[in-house]
């Protein structure tokens, strides 16, 4: 091995996979052979079986669709506001002046410690969980975007100009383009970061959800199950990762000549 | 008239931290005749391209004003078309969208963009590339892109701050050729910054030599070799007197640039 080499596709995979079959090898050795108690960790078959038995008699299923919709829902609506904000930042120095310190200030406010502060405002519904989401994605999302498109490369937005583009040209056929990969990827990670915040969002005051079959599942002890939560959530974020990235290279393909 | 006159245009440079103002470009007046090939000549650092900036309008003159067909230059636009030196291609645009980038800004329809764009891009020999993305092409490739881009803009002067300083020497002889041919064939107005001085003298029908920093034009020289050019040229003993003259001009001021006075 060579510092930087890189190593060819299909050994790239095999590695990948590899390190989780040793995971879940480590996994059952662990519970299997008797060194964990089951009260503490259930093994992976257990896990297995009754994760079946979730998403076949216990309505898992609707769980899972309900946390997804409250993860895009909020995340769209952070999205379609940060957007326009993020970009007019990026863009105008006056407007970041004025919005900056406040988003960076925002920023650091955990979205979780709002929880009890929004079941009061919103009630223990959707709007509840939708703002956790919203609260912890939308700040986050400005700054990047106001990132990304504050370091549009100078001469290609005086080339712009020398070729008769105006103030307004230049964001819309300069900036934005030239910030639209980059702010694909930033979309791409904290929507990532927004299903941290819909469990801790569900752990407390919900009804249906992954988050609140966990909390379930901790009363009865049941870890098998608790497991098979988790596990579900790294599937959908694994899976909607790939979809994220695959769409980001078809759209930009440019960026990744 | 002068199609381009710069008049006393001098730029300094705000001091850091209470520091005095860096002068960059002393008081400086050219004129531009339609049709000119000046090529500005100087070491670098000198404030040769500072000064071309302030002609494209991208920087603004702390003394002085630089007049277009008579009229004063408030910032950049379609009349005066630039090539830098770093590639500036839109790497989102294909080769063709480059080049109908201002013609698109300027709402022709996309029949004529389309139309425009074909001849430049024939022009300048890279039929067969309309739809490759800027890096799938080499550095010699893109520049001629962004000088189809700026040509096909249909500029009153076209702008150049050393466009081939990046590119080997074989490349750029060969973009020296196709530079002249063009501008042989379409008389464009054309002010070409560089500090190669086989380039300043091969191209231009007048060379404007910069002194050393904080510099301003100190010789203005025409170079009477006749066009059509070929690259021969470069062989006769004229050439060679204008170069060991151009090169003595540079060689002291460079020395002053560097601090090597003895």
């Amino acid at each position: 091995m060579k510092p930087l080499q890189p190593v060819e596709p299909g050994r790239r995979i095999a590695l990948g996979v590899a390190f989780f079959v040793l995971f879940f090898a480590g996994w059952a050795f662990a519970t299997l052979g008797g060194f964990v108690s089951k009260t503490f960790l259930a093994d992976p078959l257990t896990m297995v079986r009754s994760g079946w038995e979730l998403l076949t008699q216990q309505g898992f299923a609707h769980d899972v669709g309900m946390t997804m919709w409250r993860v895009i829902g909020g995340f769209i609506a952070a999205a379609l506001l940060a957007l326009p904000l993020g970009t007019a930042m990026g863009a105008y120095k006056a407007v970041e002046a004025f919005f900056e310190p406040f988003v960076s200030f925002a920023r650091y406010l955990p979205a979780s410690a709002f929880i009890p502060l929004l079941i009061l405002w919103a009630g223990i519904g959707e709007a509840q969980k939708l703002s956790v989401i919203f609260l912890g994605s939308f700040f986050q999302l400005v700054l990047m975007i106001a990132v990304s498109v504050g370091n549009t490369r100078r001469d290609l937005v005086e080339a712009a100009y020398t070729l008769g583009a105006r103030d307004w040209g230049i964001v819309r056929r300069v900036l934005i383009p030239a910030a639209a990969p980059q702010v694909a990827e930033t979309l791409r990670l904290v929507l990532g970061w927004a299903w941290t915040y819909v469990i801790v969002a569900e752990l407390i005051g919900a009804s249906s959800g992954i988050g609140h079959m966990i909390t379930d599942s901790q009363a009865l002890l049941a870890t098998d199950q608790i497991i098979f939560g988790i596990l579900t959530i790294g599937v959908i974020g694994l899976v909607s990762d790939l979809g994220f990235k695959r769409l980001n290279r078809r759209l930009f393909r440019w960026a990744s000549l | 008239m002068s199609r381009l006159s710069i008049r006393g245009v001098g730029r300094s440079f705000a001091g850091l931290h209470g520091a005095p103002p860096t002068l960059a470009l002393q008081p400086t007046d050219l004129e531009v005749a339609d049709n000119d090939f000046i090529t500005v000549l100087g070491p670098s650092g000198c404030g040769k391209s500072t000064l071309l900036r302030i002609v494209a309008g991208l920087d603004e003159p702390s003394t002085g004003q630089v007049l277009l067909d008579g009229a004063p230059v408030r910032g950049p636009g379609a009349d005066r078309g630039m090539v830098f030196q770093s590639y500036t291609l839109f790497p989102w645009l294909t080769v063709r969208q480059n080049i109908c980038f201002g013609l698109r800004e300027k709402g022709l329809p996309d029949a004529q963009q389309r139309e425009i764009a074909q001849r430049f891009i024939a022009e300048v020999g890279l039929a067969g590339f309309e739809s490759h993305f800027p890096k799938q092409l080499s550095g010699g490739m893109q520049q001629r892109v962004a000088l189809a881009r700026a040509l096909a803009n249909d500029p009153k002067i076209l702008l150049l701050d050393e466009p081939f300083g990046a590119l080997d020497h074989q490349t750029r002889a060969l973009m020296q050729e196709l530079l002249l041919s063009i501008w042989e064939q379409h008389r464009k107005t054309v002010l070409f910054v560089t500090h190669d001085i086989d380039e300043a003298i091969f191209m231009g029908n007048r060379c404007a030599v910069f002194s050393a920093r904080p510099g301003r034009i100190k010789t203005d020289l025409a170079i009477d070799l006749p066009y059509p050019r070929h690259y021969t040229v470069k062989t006769t003993p004229r050439f060679s007197e204008l170069k060991a003259q151009l090169t003595e001009d540079i060689r002291a001021e460079s020395i002053k640039t560097v601090g090597m006075e003895h």
